[in-house]
Parts: C-alpha cells; sequence; structure tokens
C-alpha cells in the first residue's frame, strides 16, 4: 500500500519510545519531501539516535506511527528495508574484505547478483569516486573513504531513502568536507532523499531542512534560513570582565535595556532587531565590566537557545553515557 | 520504486555470509595455526604422554587394526579441530555487532535464517575442510584412510561440523564481548568435548559416566567418525556410525532452529 502522498519519503507522527523512566521520545512528528536532505540536529541524549533506530526498522516505539516511502516501519519491515539505505555511526563494512569485496556482499544480503550486482556496483563506485580504491582492503583505507565507500554500498540497493547517523564523526576537517560534497551530489545528480542526524552545526546549516530535537521532542523545523531569521535580529555576545558575575550582569542588562540576556557558556548573550544601537548603549552603561563585544548573525546553535532555553552541549552527562553504553549492546 | 521484492531473502544472503567467513578465514593466517597447530601439538603430547598406559580392549578394537592411544585419540582430535574452527568463526558474530556489520545485515530484508545459515555453512566448511587436511596424519596414527573410510567420514566431519558451528553460534549470539564467549567454552564447550568419548573411552554399564556419553550429543559425532576408520564398510556399519550420524544430524537440525528463534526474536528488540 503506498501513501497517498507521493512526495512524501518520510512522515513521523507521534513517535514515543520510553526506557524505563526516560522518555526518549515525546510524541516527534516530522516529515521530509522526496529529494529532501533533512538533518536531525540536537545534542546527544536528546532522542535523535532513538528515533534513527526506529526508522532504520531496529526497534519499535511505544506508540505513534512511521512510514517511509509509503510504507509503515513498524508492520511492512521487509518493504522498508528493501527501499532503505543505513549507514550506521560504526562502520558497517568488514576491513578484511576490499571495497569490491564488501560491495559484493552488501548487495547480495539484498538479494543481487551476477551482471546486475555489477553494474551496480561500478555505478555506485562511480558516483562517489571509488573506483580505482576497489581493491583496496578496507582497514587500510582513510576515515573519509570508509564513510564513502559505506555510501556507496547503501546506493547499491538504488533506495528511496538514505538514513544516515551522525555521518561525520571520527572523520577529520578534510574528510567531512569531502563527505558532504559527495551528499551534495547524491542529491543533485541522484535525487536521493537523504535524513541525517547530527551534532554539528556546520553539517546541519548545509541541509534544505533542519529539524531541531531537544527530550525527545521537535522544537523546531524549516530550512537554515527560515530557523535563523525567525530569531529577529542579531546576536550580541559579551565577554565579561574577571571579578563580574555573568549571571549577575546578565539580570542587569536585561533590567536596564528591557531586552532579554541570558547566559551561554560563559558570556552574556541578547537578541535584538537594533543590535548596534542596543551594543553601544550596554557598552556606554556597563563600562569595565565588558571584556569583548560581538555581533553575529545568528547560527542554528542560536536557534536551539532560543528554542529550548537550554545549551548546546550535552544535555544531562549522564543520560549520554547511558545511551552510549546501552548503543554498544546492540 | 527500486525492488519489486518484499519478501524475505535467504540464499543470496546466506551464500554471502558464507563466502565471507572462507575469504576471513583465510586472510587470517594465526587462525589456520589456532585452528590446526594447537590440536596437532595437543594429540602428539598427550597421545604419546598416555599411550604406554593406554589399555582399552574395546576401543582398540574400535581403533581398527591399530590398537594405540593415537590411533583411539586421533577421532577426537577431529573432533577438537573442528570445535576450535567452529568457535573461532562463531566468535566473529560478536566483533561483528561490535563493529557494526550486524547491524547493516539486520536492516536488510533477510528471512531470520539467513545469518545463521551463512554462518553454519561456513564454519563447517572451515572445520571439515580442516579436519580432512589432518587425515593426511591417518596413517601416522595407523589408521587406515582409503576410500571407503573417505566416502563414510565426509557426512560424519559435515553434519558434526555443522553441530560444532551450531554450539559456538548459540553461544555467541547473545554475548557482548569476546571474554565471555572464552568462559562459556572452558566451562561447557571443552567439557562437552572431554565427556565425549574423544579423549578417553567412557565406561560402558550403569555408571554416572556412561549416562553423560549418552546424553551428550557430541558423543554421537565422535562415535561417527570413529566408526568411519574401520577397516571394512561393515565393520563401520556395524559400530554404530549409522546411529552416531543419526543423532548428530538430529542435534545439528535442533540447534540450527534454536539459532533461526533466537535471531527472530532479537531482531527488534530494545
Amino acid at each position: 500500500m503506498s501513501h497517498p502522498d507521493q512526495n512524501t519519503a518520510i512522515l513521523v507522527r507521534d513517535l514515543v519510545k520510553t526506557f524505563g523512566e526516560r522518555r526518549a521520545l515525546d510524541g516527534i512528528s516530522l516529515e521530509v519531501g522526496r529529494g529532501e536532505l533533512y538533518c536531525l540536529l540536537g545534542p546527544n541524549g536528546g532522542g535523535k539516535s532513538t528515533l534513527f533506530r526506529i526508522l532504520a526498522t531496529l526497534s519499535l516505539p511505544d506508540s505513534g506511527s512511521a512510514r517511509i516511502a509509503g510504507h509503515d516501519v513498524l508492520s511492512e519491515a521487509p518493504e522498508v528495508r528493501a527501499r532503505l539505505g543505513v549507514v550506521f555511526q560504526s562502520p558497517s563494512l568488514d576491513g578484511k574484505l576490499t571495497i569490491l569485496e564488501n560491495l559484493r556482499c552488501g548487495g547480495a544480503l539484498y538479494g543481487l547478483r551476477g551482471a546486475e550486482l555489477e553494474s551496480r556496483i561500478q555505478e555506485a563506485a562511480t558516483a562517489l569516486n571509488l573506483t580505482d580504491r576497489l581493491g583496496d582492503l578496507v582497514e587500510t583505507l582513510s576515515g573519509g573513504l570508509q564513510r564513502r565507500a559505506e555510501i556507496a554500498k547503501c546506493l547499491l540497493i538504488r533506495p528511496e531513502v538514505l538514513l544516515l547517523d551522525e555521518p561525520s564523526t571520527g572523520l577529520d576537517p578534510g574528510a567531512r568536507l569531502d563527505l558532504w560534497a559527495a551528499m551534495e551530489e547524491l542529491r543533485t545528480k541522484h535525487g536521493v532523499t537523504a535524513l541525517c542526524t547530527t551534532h554539528l552545526m556546520e553539517e546541519a546549516a548545509r541541509a534544505d531542512r533542519v529539524g531541531i530535537v531537544s527530550a525527545g521532542k521537535l522544537v523546531a523545523s524549516g530550512t537554515p534560513e527560515e530557523l535563523t531569521s525567525a530569531l529577529g535580529g542579531d546576536v550580541i555576545s559579551l565577554g565579561v570582565n574577571p571579578g563580574t558575575g555573568a549571571d549577575l550582569l546578565s539580570k542587569r542588562i536585561t533590567e536596564k535595556t528591557g531586552c532579554p540576556a541570558n547566559v551561554v557558556e560563559g558570556e552574556v548573550r541578547l537578541e535584538s532587531r537594533e543590535a548596534y544601537a542596543l551594543a553601544a548603549r550596554i557598552a556606554g552603561e556597563f563600562p569595565g565590566e565588558i571584556s569583548s563585544l560581538r555581533i553575529a548573525r545568528p547560527t542554528l546553535e542560536d536557534v536551539f537557545v532560543a528554542r529550548t532555553g537550554r545549551l548546546f552541549a550535552d544535555q544531562n552527562p549522564e543520560e549520554t553515557a547511558k545511551a552510549a553504553k546501552k548503543k554498544k549492546r546492540h | 520504486m527500486t525492488m519489486s521484492t518484499s519478501k524475505k531473502l535467504l540464499w543470496t544472503p546466506s551464500v554471502a555470509f558464507w563466502w565471507r567467513d572462507v575469504i576471513r578465514f583465510l586472510r587470517q593466517r594465526n587462525r589456520i595455526i589456532g585452528a590446526l597447530a594447537t590440536p596437532l601439538v595437543f594429540w602428539l603430547l598427550v597421545g604419546t604422554g598416555f599411550g604406554p598406559s593406554f589399555r582399552n580392549p574395546a576401543a582398540a578394537a574400535a581403533a581398527g587394526a591399530a590398537g594405540s592411544y593415537l590411533a583411539y585419540f586421533f577421532p577426537g582430535i577431529l573432533v577438537l579441530i573442528m570445535l576450535f574452527t567452529a568457535i573461532f568463526s562463531t566468535i566473529s558474530v560478536i566483533e561483528d555487532r561490535r563493529e557494526g556489520f550486524l547491524q547493516g545485515a539486520l536492516v536488510a530484508p533477510l528471512s531470520p535464517a539467513a545469518i545463521p545459515l551463512g554462518k553454519f555453512l561456513g564454519g563447517t566448511t572451515l572445520a571439515v575442510l580442516q579436519a580432512l587436511l589432518f587425515c593426511l596424519l591417518a596413517p601416522l596414527a595407523g589408521l587406515p584412510i582409503g576410500i571407503h573410510q573417505i566416502l563414510l567420514l565426509l557426512p560424519a566431519l559435515i553434519v558434526t561440523g555443522f553441530a560444532m558451528t551450531g554450539l559456538g553460534f548459540l553461544v555467541a549470539w547473545p554475548m557482548d564481548s569476546t571474554q565471555g564467549f572464552h568462559a562459556v567454552m572452558n566451562i561447557f564447550l571443552m567439557p562437552l568435548w572431554m565427556m565425549s568419548g574423544a579423549l578417553f573411552p567412557m565406561p560402558a554399564g550403569t555408571g554416572w559416566l556412561h549416562l553423560v556419553s549418552l546424553l551428550n550429543p557430541v558423543s554421537y559425532g565422535v562415535e561417527a567418525i570413529r566408526s568411519s576408520f574401520a577397516p571394512t564398510v561393515s565393520n563401520a556399519l556395524s559400530s554404530g556410525y549409522l546411529t552416531g550420524l543419526g543423532v548428530t544430524v538430529l542435534f545439528a537440525a535442533v540447534l540450527f532452529a534454536v539459532s533461526v528463534r533466537l535471531v527472530a526474536k532479537r531482531s527488534r528488540r530494545g
């Protein structure tokens, strides 16, 4: 059965998943269109990996529904799996095999073989610039190449939807750029729909749309421009002189200017449409207490802070550690 | 739409897992040494050490013309080789889970039998090939190894190898560390082998050792392999070959069925 809306690749409705006392997903809903590159941005422990596992058919939610390419993730797992490419955080390639052997093995898991398999391998290797590395043992490759080989393996089945869990984790900056270029090409040339989880702002900023996940909820969703411009103005960041409490300064600035300030990583932050005038006023009103003053266009991090009232750091280190431990067990 | 199939795939993926296990094995030379050299040393040291004090008329008859301990111990060593090979090849299930290869397999549209079938076939292939290689040493133990011995040995080795891989798989699948696997191997798998008549003849009669050997499924594999070395086919058939083979086939089938159930149960947990 196909979903009535053919333009929707991923449809998530009110998913709830609890681990003991903790609500990892708290009624999350989202929609990803065909051909879209959608980034789920959120801190570790915020629920995006749980959502990823449910979409990848590895885990069942307590309630809610999810459809991929028109098929129900919960009741039609084989149909979903046949249309889904999944790139995990931990590599699913066998280091003792060459790229070519890994691709053959990966294709066989989806019933591909013979001439059809070989031609798809060539196609995927070309798309990811791997043709001259096919004979290399995977364990001898750099992290970036391994990740590209991983994506090539997923493309063999010509997936309608690609899921990527923190794809740039463990990659050096050069390899990251490489990966993003490959993703960009897949989207423009091959029209692949991709949902990608990340905790990196600069990665999310490259997506068509970004969903910000925090405490198991989708707190904002839209293009990176929509999200940042919705903040209403520019962001002022004030460095605080030693001897001055950031919290106290923040409170005094709020009282004095009427513009709500908060403390983020030791700096006082404010948003304003008239940031320049406000900055000049603050600098005049609080001489000697400010060590630096910066005015910038808001980033996705500012969006996160504004929507959640929290820092975009690990929200709860203890839960993150637990989640990591749990992940290892699977 | 790219794939019209929505059925759960079995054979093509199984063959891929099988082939992967064989390739991996050939690329890790130390595994060949681990699985073959250890039992060889064991056979020579224990065999020559116990040899002079070994007295067992029944076992001597079963061992064929040569009643030496080296000859008696030879089939037991073949089973040990297969047990070691099976353990090494199923331990990779634990590494696969840790490194992510298994996740890739779990999101593919596979039949729950695909992973166990591929693993069982891979482990069996490696175990049988190494056991056959070791059979080149049979004349050294004074055991005949001609066409009919090999024809009887092959099915016995295949079903025993399948069963050994099954034991390894069942231990490895629920584990998340290789240390745990070694512990189970030492307190469960090795005693199964030792109490199978592989190392010493299990006494007949009504004692508890006899009961253990009756209940221990591994002893039937040892029995089938031992009787394969009989000087004639009729000797082999009359000395428990068919019973040993039959019970081992049954045992292997049960292990396979349980493995498939375990995999099916796991696939969407957590």
